[in-house]
């Protein structure tokens, strides 16, 4: 950061260069927030053209208005662009400028040098590390969540039929079934829309523990019996490359799948490597004339064999195959609020003191994560963040499945165990009670009977009584145990003043125990109500 | 009345306490059972008071009457949160009656034997006296022994209340403490006990059943000081198991069956809920009774990350934005009486149409099913307070979970290190639900004195103060 005095630091939003590229990473709204930072915002003139936000809507949030890139990136320290920059943009950065952009640095390691030759501070949204604290400012997501969205209305509107299957006075229409590839936040955004436009959905992901997060959102989760499944918590949350026998058994799943489906939403990405094939030409001609194939991992080379990224073609057996690359630019009011909001919050985080200074605080696993190039360093990649992202799923040993005779045979293992166990406890039982029963006179055994019986019944009694009543419970047992005031009452009527002194404490005491417990019960168990 | 219409009014109080304990199986039946519980212990007091051989009602009637009048100050002016320390003292009282009761049958003997010798008339004895006089040698011999362990249970059951009760009650440090020795002191008092039993039985006299009583009072009271407070629901169910033996040990003594039915009832009901509370804890009852926590293998994993604070407007913005919430009450809600803005908190987000769940652990509180209680004075309904097992699955769909004053019970380290002195314990897996707001007093340990990975972990937030004040300050800000 350039000392600047007490001048206020401006924070500046350019129109994106590339080609199509709707997007822009500054709103009125995140400008007003970004004000209350500290900061003073600049925009250049027709940037938020695209997205729907015009000059007047800026300039009346307090927005400086410049014409032309080459004013905006003097005026500005920090810069807040959506695409990587390009040649030009680099070669306008200066010592101390901070850029806050996508910039993918392992794809682009010739522009990482320039801009440290340059000595700018390079904050990489798309370096944003994937831990919970950082959620807020996960542009990937938020750009994914469109992606996703999107991907399913272009695939509505390249499919010819409904999504919802209605029984009309014209006819019956199925419903439509859609298949999504790859459960991340696009998989998951999709499957959303997919579901709430009524399609079937049905979803598929390497990492089994997703399963539950699809069927949350209301989709099929589509099973695949193999072993050595993928721990998606080891790797951040993303998927991994997986071994050639797995993909042999997912694509065989797919190819079972592909006849029936009417829509087929691909997203799988490994991150740093080109988009894994598993949509292959033979599946798109197993489908139906009409279906749609939308693949949003087209940018890195596609998911489906036919796609050619940027374009939308049709192959020889009629289905459509969708290979945008720029969904989220497509709705570009909406992405650019969500990137416009995932700035202001690194802003925030840059910003602890509120005061419209930037503290580059390289401690913090967030910033030190996304910074990759700093007063002329490259700091990519970064350490491994001290938090794991998400916490490792304990391994579990998975119970072998038994077939049915092997679980037959257990039960009757273990039903003869424990037939034999009882019949043991029930022989030395017998014989002990033989044994006292031989010595002992008969007075004592008729009462030892009844003592074992009182055991075995306040056995069976107990095990049923609910766990909430556990304190009610030892209140009443404490209540019952008063009946020791029985044996006190038996030997009050002594001759000897000594015995009749104990037993009168002894009955005082029990007749507090009595009453004492009862009410206490009667006044807990009053107190539960049902709503 | 005659024994006859006696024997009657037992057997019918017998059946009453069993159906008075069966019908503890739901709340609804529970409101019937405790009546049963209550005609039963009338009738059979009655009956006895009523039946042949009672005599000297001049001084019965007042203790009932002292008796019950106190009891029944006791029941209303108790505070729900006080259960434990109630129920621990209520144990005292029956173990302490049993030793009276134990060493009145010696006396009566004596005087009986007495008689005997001198060649007096025995037809003029009556109730207990009179049994007495009929008994043979091997009869009076198996007498003594029940005698021996009347006086033996009720001891330790009477020394080891009280101090359950101090512990409970705050009155005596609940840390573990044991006298130089230890086990073997304990041990040596057994076998001390034993050889004054032998003395006993061998005709030496009422003293050694007194010095007995003495010394097994010293064990009930070193046992108990030796278990830390986080134990204390197995302590104060094993006591009442015992104060359930010692009464069918008296009763044995007396010839007394309804006595020795309802001692065996409470006796086995004490023992299957200290075993239920040791399963609860994954211990072992025997080590839970030896005290402490066995040693550990190896250092507990190092806990990385920092605790981070929060204040109420953040868990009440949470709160508000929130579809589902468990609340997970521990002994720190009991301390800091904190269940009516529990339920105050719970009420109004159910009036926003959130689902609130409450999550009991088996072993929360001190003492078995304490916080459901304590839920339960505050008006929570019972429907949405569920155990342990029937929750645990749903906190991953959980949006927030607040844990209020628990500690040991939602400790991830029961499950990931298997160096931990809880590891394998059950726990409530808190940590699963989005969202994780723990109040708390400060950043010390539990009770167990263990560090709880869960205070460090990404999605847990520490609302430091006491658990009132803060809810108090919650509910301000919940719309």
């Amino acid at each position: 950061m350039r000392e600047k005095g007490n001048e206020i630091v401006k924070i500046g939003a350019p129109k994106e260069t590339f080609a199509g590229e709707a997007r822009v990473a500054m709103t009125p709204d995140s400008a007003l927030q970004l004000q209350k930072l500290g900061y003073a915002c600049v925009i250049e003139a027709g940037a938020g053209v695209a997205s729907g936000f015009d000059d007047a809507a800026y300039a009346k949030a307090g927005v400086e208005i410049v014409q032309g890139a080459q004013a905006l990136w003097a005026a500005a320290d920090i810069v807040a662009k959506v695409r990587e920059p390009s040649g030009e943009e680099v070669a306008r950065l200066r010592e101390g400028q901070t850029l806050i952009s996508f910039f993918w640095p392992a794809q682009n390691e010739a522009m990482l040098a320039q801009c440290k030759d340059k000595g700018a501070n390079v904050i990489a949204m798309d370096m944003v590390p994937r831990i919970s604290r950082a959620q807020k400012m996960d542009a990937l997501s938020s750009m994914a969540n469109i992606a996703g969205y999107r991907a399913v209305i272009e695939a509505g509107n390249n499919f010819g039929r409904f999504f919802t299957g209605q029984v009309t006075a014209a006819g019956k229409v199925p419903p439509a079934k859609v298949l999504v590839v790859g459960a991340g936040v696009a998989g998951l955004a999709a499957i959303g829309t997919a579901t709430s436009l009524g399609a079937i959905t049905y979803a598929f992901d390497v990492r089994p523990e997703v399963a539950e997060q699809i069927e949350s959102m209301g989709a099929e989760f589509v099973f695949l019996d193999f072993e050595e499944s993928q721990d998606g918590a080891e790797t951040g949350g993303y998927a991994a490359p997986s071994s050639p026998e797995f993909r042999e058994k997912q694509l065989a799943k797919f190819r079972e799948l592909a006849p029936d489906m009417d829509i087929v939403i691909t997203t799988a990405l490994i991150p740093g490597r080109p988009a894994p094939k598993l949509w292959l030409e033979d599946m798109v001609a197993a489908m139906k004339p009409g279906s749609v194939v939308v693949d949003l991992a087209a940018e890195k080379g596609g998911n489906c064999d036919l796609t050619r990224p940027g374009e939308k073609i049709v192959s020889g057996n009629g289905v459509t195959v969708v290979g945008y690359t720029d969904f989220p630019s497509r709705m570009a009011a909406q992405s650019s609020t969500l990137y416009a909001t995932n700035i202001r919050h690194m802003m925030t985080d840059l910003t602890p003191g509120k005061d419209g200074r930037i503290v580059h605080n390289m401690e913090d696993d967030v910033i030190r994560g996304a910074t990759v190039t700093f007063e002329g360093d490259i700091t990519f990649p970064p350490p491994p963040p001290k938090v794991k992202a998400i916490a490792a799923a304990p391994k579990k040993d998975k119970p072998k499945e038994l077939s049915p005779e092997e679980k037959k045979m257990q039960e009757a293992a273990a039903f003869r165990k424990q037939t034999i166990s009882q019949v043991a406890l029930l022989m030395a039982g017998g014989v002990l009670m033989l044994l006292v029963g031989a010595f002992a006179p008969q007075s004592f055994m008729s009462h030892l009977i009844v003592f074992a019986l009182a055991c075995f019944v306040g056995f069976q009694v107990i095990w049923n009584v609910s766990h909430s009543l556990h304190t009610p419970l030892m209140a009443v047992t404490n209540a019952i145990s008063g009946i020791i005031i029985l044996g006190a009452l038996l030997q009050i009527g002594s001759g000897n003043w000594l015995v009749v002194i104990l037993a009168a404490v002894s009955v005082l005491i029990a007749t507090i125990n009595i009453v004492g417990g009862f009410l206490v019960t009667r006044r807990m168990l009053a107190m539960f109500q049902k709503s | 009345m005659s024994i006859g219409i006696v024997s009657a009014a037992y057997i019918a109080a017998t059946v009453l306490f069993i159906l008075s304990l069966g019908g503890l199986s739901n709340q609804e039946s529970a409101k019937r059972a405790v009546w049963y519980g209550i005609v039963g212990m009338g009738l059979a007091v009655v009956g006895t008071v009523f039946g042949p051989g009672i005599g000297n009602y001049w001084l019965l009637a007042p203790a009932i009457a002292i008796g019950g009048y106190a009891g029944y100050q006791v029941a209303r002016r108790v505070e729900m949160t006080e259960m434990p320390q109630l129920v621990a003292a209520l144990h005292s009282f029956v173990g302490l009656a049993a030793v009276f009761i134990g060493l009145n049958a010696q006396l009566e003997l004596n005087s009986v034997t007495a008689m005997k010798d001198a060649g007096q008339s025995l037809d003029t004895l009556t109730g207990f006296a009179r049994k007495l006089a009929a008994k043979d040698a091997v009869e009076i011999a198996i007498l003594q022994v029940e005698v021996f362990l009347g006086i033996f249970i009720g001891a330790i059951t009477f020394t080891g209340s009280v101090v359950a009760f101090g512990k409970l009650a705050g009155k005596i440090d609940g840390k573990p403490k044991k006298l130089p020795g230890g086990h073997i002191l304990n041990l040596a008092a057994l076998i001390l006990c034993i050889v004054l039993g032998y003395l006993y039985f061998t005709g030496a006299g009422i003293w050694t059943m007194v010095v007995m009583a003495l010394i097994a009072g010293f064990i009930g009271w070193h046992l108990i000081m030796g278990i830390g407070g986080a134990d204390m629901p197995v302590v104060v169910s094993m006591l009442n198991s015992y104060s359930g033996w010692a009464a069918a040990a008296i009763g044995f003594t007396l010839g007394n069956d309804l006595l020795i039915v309802t001692g065996a009832l409470v006796g086995s009901s004490g023992a299957i809920l200290s075993y239920i509370m040791c399963r609860a804890m994954n211990r072992h009852f025997v080590s839970v009774i030896l005290g402490g926590f066995g040693g550990t293998q190896g250092p507990a994993a190092e806990i990385e990350g920092e605790m981070i604070p929060i204040d109420a407007e953040g868990v009440a913005s949470a709160l508000n934005d929130a579809d589902s919430v468990i609340i997970v009450p521990g002994y720190g809600m009991a301390v800091a009486q904190a269940q009516n803005a529990v339920s105050e908190l719970t009420k109004r987000l159910r009036g926003q149409g959130k689902e609130v769940r409450f999550a009991i652990h088996p072993v929360a509180g001190r003492l078995p099913g304490h916080m459901n209680v304590l839920l339960a004075e505050a008006r929570v309904p019972y429907d949405i307070v569920l155990e342990m097992d029937e929750i645990n699955d749903d906190f991953p769909q959980t949006d927030v979970a607040i844990v209020i004053g628990s500690n040991d019970i939602v400790n991830p380290a029961a499950q990931d290190d298997p160096n931990s002195p809880i590891a394998g314990m059950p726990v409530l897996e808190v940590w699963k639900a989005k969202q994780v707001f723990v109040s708390k007093r400060g950043q010390g340990t539990g009770y167990s004195g263990i560090e709880n990975p869960l205070f460090f972990k990404e999605n847990t937030r520490m609302f430091y103060g006491d658990a009132k004040d803060s809810l108090n300050k919650l509910l301000g800000l919940i719309d």
